[in-house]
């Protein structure tokens, strides 16, 4: 996976977490997977189509989100509220929207679906020739992880 | 969360009304503070673009803040047939996919402005007195305007 695909995600990443979350964020760290991606607990997953093609995964262990979600609803929120599914899409919305916005003034051109809550117990395949990239993202609610599977599907026929 | 000096109609000193359309709650949740620390009133809440149509017409808002990626009707597509309907409409999309087509297109199809999130509400609150105009003011010059 390219460099240049993977940079304006970190970057949204660190800008949206910060600003939403109003901390600093860093990235502690990045490992390459092949295998199928488990969600860790509450996961927003959004599929890319076009220029660019594959999908994100935003994914927050249950614990972190239900402490991200009250902190930015402003009140305690249990674990099972489904405010937190929702907070944990929109963020994840804004991560990739911040993200495709750079790749598309680029010159990339794609569709990306609105985020679905990932929900099932099983993981999440890549495709065979897709590596995929998992970033945790340290915040002071907790990690923040993101796993990011995108090719170019011209250059690779 | 920060208040700012509030917003006002011009002609009748209420609060500027909104119609918030947005398929995430939590976001519309977040409008909903921002509107409430400019001293403004939600009228209406929509989930997608079809029922963003539906609420315009009944609840007739003074400014749309609409998104853009949602199910069923996106939002630019939602814009562009309330301003078709409601000439005078004022909708600013609010989205977090703001590439530069993305914005073209909907001030093409009649959005007045366009607000990148995360939303900061002091831009917020900028942009809706610009696209307001002469049809807003604040309570300060409101204030002025009365003692003169």
């Amino acid at each position: 996976m390219k460099l240049e695909l993977i940079q304006p995600f970190i970057n949204a990443a660190d800008a949206v977490l910060a600003q939403t979350l109003a901390c600093q964020t860093r990235v502690s760290t990045v490992t390459m997977e092949q295998e199928v991606y488990r969600r860790r607990g509450v996961a927003a997953i959004v599929t890319m189509m076009g220029d660019i093609e594959g999908r994100i995964v935003f994914d927050l262990e249950p614990a972190t989100a239900a402490r991200v979600a009250s902190a930015l609803a402003g009140s305690d929120l249990p674990q099972d509220d489904g405010m937190i599914h929702d907070t944990v899409c929109e963020l994840a919305n804004q991560v990739i929207g911040n993200a495709i916005a750079s790749l598309n003034d680029q010159g990339f051109r794609f569709r990306v679906q609105p985020p679905e809550v990932h929900t099932a117990e099983h993981g999440i395949g890549n495709s065979e020739d897709i590596e995929a990239l998992v970033m945790c993202f340290d915040t002071p609610s907790g990690s923040v992880f993101m796993n990011i599977a995108l090719r170019f599907p011209k250059c690779d026929a | 969360m920060e208040q700012f000096a509030p917003l006002l109609r011009s002609k009748d000193k209420q609060p500027i009304r909104y119609l918030v359309v947005d398929d995430s709650i939590f976001a519309r949740k977040n409008l909903a503070r921002m509107i409430e620390s400019f001293g403004g009133r939600v009228a209406g809440e929509a989930g997608d673009g079809c029922t963003a149509i539906t609420e315009y017409s009944r609840t007739l808002p003074d400014v749309v803040l609409m998104d853009i990626i949602m199910p069923q009707m996106e939002g630019i597509e939602a814009a562009e047939r309330i301003v078709r309907m409601h000439p005078q409409a004022r909708v600013i999309m609010v989205s977090s996919v703001g590439h530069q087509e993305n914005i073209v297109t909907a001030l093409q199809k009649g959005a007045r402005h366009f607000v990148q999130k995360p939303v900061k509400p002091e831009i917020l609150y900028d942009v809706v007195k610009y696209v307001m105009g002469e049809d807003a003011t604040t309570v300060v010059e409101a204030a002025t305007g009365a003692a003169r």
